[in-house]
């Protein structure tokens, strides 16, 4: 029998493994080693050239300094935006009712909320992108200046404009995002035990006295994992900015991201500078993981 | 007492303004879509806030017929059926060993598959493209497996799903009762037959919510398509719908047809509203699960 497990297991991790290691960790592999050298993908084999790539990109690369820029503000803006939205909302959704006898319930239709909200994530990014390239139109057939038209409210180009082209694509992530964790959110709430929250009021505590020491200290490991989650998305942005933002990234640059540069670059064959940047994106989500966790660990409390 | 209750008061009302607010941020959007899927262009361009003058399905059966969006759509259900299909067959068998047998190098083969998760997508995004273009040029195969082929963009989605989908399928696995694999052995189950027969049954509450998160994922993935499918004649009748959306938004632009690009996007959004009425429970924990774990 033990002859035949080992063959059994062998026939099992056999083809996962292989199609794994072909597509994925090769590509990452050699990622690792086009970042230092000149390649342009043809019969000419690659020419080793060091660091030269990544002094080319800090350097000589202003386009690379703005990417890495806008995912620093995503990650700074997005995160915490979305989690904080979704946290009142799953609040009001779980004890924002009435009190009946002490126990504090979900407002009415917090079924119907939670449908609604968690919609958005199910769209696709190309979908919801060209959705709110209209929904952004600078004058006033778009959705928004349309409205502020008629409060008489003076136009803004939300995406032409470069300095809030970029708040507006990370208002269209929040947008997406918020749902998702409300029902996370929501999910943690429900378990916590309805006699913490009664203990609380009988103590007189206001609903957001309740929040912050009951709810925000029991939610913690939900909120971190949130974080984590969060923070990553923030650097794999890419099909907003391929598709919402006008000229892939611009009006000049402006909303650019280091997934998008590392698009452009493959697309101009020039795979020894798409592949440094890729390299860059790794350190900078990997150094985001550990920094992350490391904050945010904190003793999690027992109930 | 009487201030606690009126604060309270002003609470719930502001906590219902607030909620109701988010549900028409998100469902007005929407529904202004589906308005302008029937508009003019000079209505589109018009007060945004106006109702169309008539329904003009006429829009409709444009995005259909030119826009193609149910070649498009057919286009990624095939996609995705083949490569959630393959997913989570070679997804479980990996899991399977890895949580249920002791053999040398178990541990190894775990992390050699969750530690995927730690690396973007966009950092081997060069050298795939380099692999799958050099497989193209490769004789035999490179019909089937090269750029802007169907079944090399399916082989693709399955590679970069394997990561998560072990890991959830690993921890589940090991959920399971050893008692009833025992007693299947001993009445002379191979192993293979315990797992189809056996174990993968047992196992369908964690395969189902990580199917819907995979059929999710994929359907909805853009930038592996942007990236993959292209360089072959012919590869527009192959794109997937995330990017045939995309393409139709900038021709659209220039051929000036505005109403049946709503309209796509409209019969692009139903869908996913009919399967999100019918499975909301499973989709929201299956796309949760993954945050849970």
């Amino acid at each position: 029998m033990r002859h035949g497990k080992y063959r059994f297991v062998a026939g099992f991790l056999a083809l996962p493994v292989l199609l794994y290691v072909f597509y994925v960790w090769v590509p990452f592999g050699y990622s690792f080693y086009f970042s230092l050298t000149r390649y342009r993908g043809t019969d000419v084999p690659p020419v080793f050239v060091g660091l030269d790539n990544f002094t080319t990109l800090f350097t000589d690369t202003p386009e690379f300094w703005k990417a890495l820029t806008h995912n620093g503000v995503i990650l700074l803006i997005m995160p915490l935006v979305t989690i904080v939205i979704a946290l009142i909302f799953a609040f009001f959704l779980n004890v924002g009712g009435k009190a009946k006898g002490g126990v504090t319930s979900g407002v009415r239709g917090s079924k119907f909320y939670r449908l609604v909200f968690f919609f958005p994530q199910l769209l696709a990014l190309p979908i919801v992108a060209v959705l709110f390239q209209s929904i952004y139109r600078p004058d006033d057939s778009g959705l928004i200046n349309g409205a502020l038209n008629k409060l008489g409210l003076p136009k803004i180009g939300f995406l032409i404009d470069t300095n809030i082209a970029l708040l507006s694509i990370i208002a269209v992530m929040v947008w997406q995002a918020v749902g998702f964790y409300v029902v996370l959110f929501s999910a943690g709430m429900s378990s916590i035990p309805k006699e913490i929250y009664e203990a609380a009021d009988l103590d007189g505590a206001s609903r957001w006295t309740m929040f912050y020491k009951v709810t925000l200290p029991l939610l913690w490991d939900n909120i971190q994992v949130g974080w984590v989650y969060l923070g990553i998305a923030a650097f794999d942005v890419f099909a907003l900015v391929d598709v919402l933002s006008v000229n892939r990234g611009g009006p000049s640059f402006s909303t650019t991201v280091l997934s998008m540069e590392v698009v452009n670059k493959i697309g101009a064959g020039n795979y020894g500078m798409a592949s440094a940047m890729g390299v860059m994106l790794f350190f900078c989500t990997l150094t985001f993981a550990a920094i992350s966790l490391r904050v945010t660990k904190r003793e999690s409390i027992e109930y | 007492m009487a201030k606690k209750r009126s604060s309270t008061e002003s609470f719930m009302t502001l906590g219902h303004i607030a909620l109701a607010g988010w549900a028409l941020v998100v469902i007005v959007p929407l529904l202004w879509t589906f308005a302008s899927s029937f508009k003019t262009n000079s209505e589109i361009f018009g007060d945004a806030w106006t109702l169309p003058g008539a329904l003009r399905w006429e829009n409709w059966a444009y995005a259909w017929e030119h826009a193609r969006i149910g070649k498009l759509m057919l286009n990624s259900v095939v996609v995705v059926a083949f490569s959630t299909f393959g997913t989570m067959l070679l997804g479980s068998m990996a899991a399977y060993v890895i949580a249920r047998y002791k053999f040398p190098g178990n541990r190894f083969f775990y992390y050699f598959f969750i530690s995927g998760l730690a690396f973007p997508v966009v950092l081997g995004l060069p050298s795939l493209f380099l692999i799958v273009r050099n497989l193209g040029q490769t004789p035999g195969i490179g019909d089937f497996l090269g750029l802007g082929t169907t079944p090399g963009l399916v082989l693709v989605y399955i590679a970069y799903s394997l990561p998560f989908t072990v890991f959830f399928l690993t921890a589940f696995f090991k959920t399971l009762p050893h008692s009833v694999a025992e007693a299947a052995m001993i009445d002379g189950a191979s192993h293979t037959r315990l797992f189809f027969r056996v174990m993968m049954p047992m196992a369908k509450p964690g395969l189902i919510s990580i199917t819907i998160f995979n059929v999710i994922g994929q359907w909805n993935q853009y930038l592996l398509p942007r990236v993959l499918m292209q360089g072959r004649s012919g590869v527009e009748d192959k794109y997937v719908l995330t990017q045939g959306i995309a393409q139709i938004s900038t021709t659209a632009g220039y051929e000036a047809h505005w109403g049946p690009l709503f309209a796509a996007l409209t019969m692009s959004i139903i869908p996913m509203i009919v399967v999100y009425a019918f499975f909301q429970r499973q989709i929201q924990s299956g796309l949760t699960s993954g945050a849970v774990k």
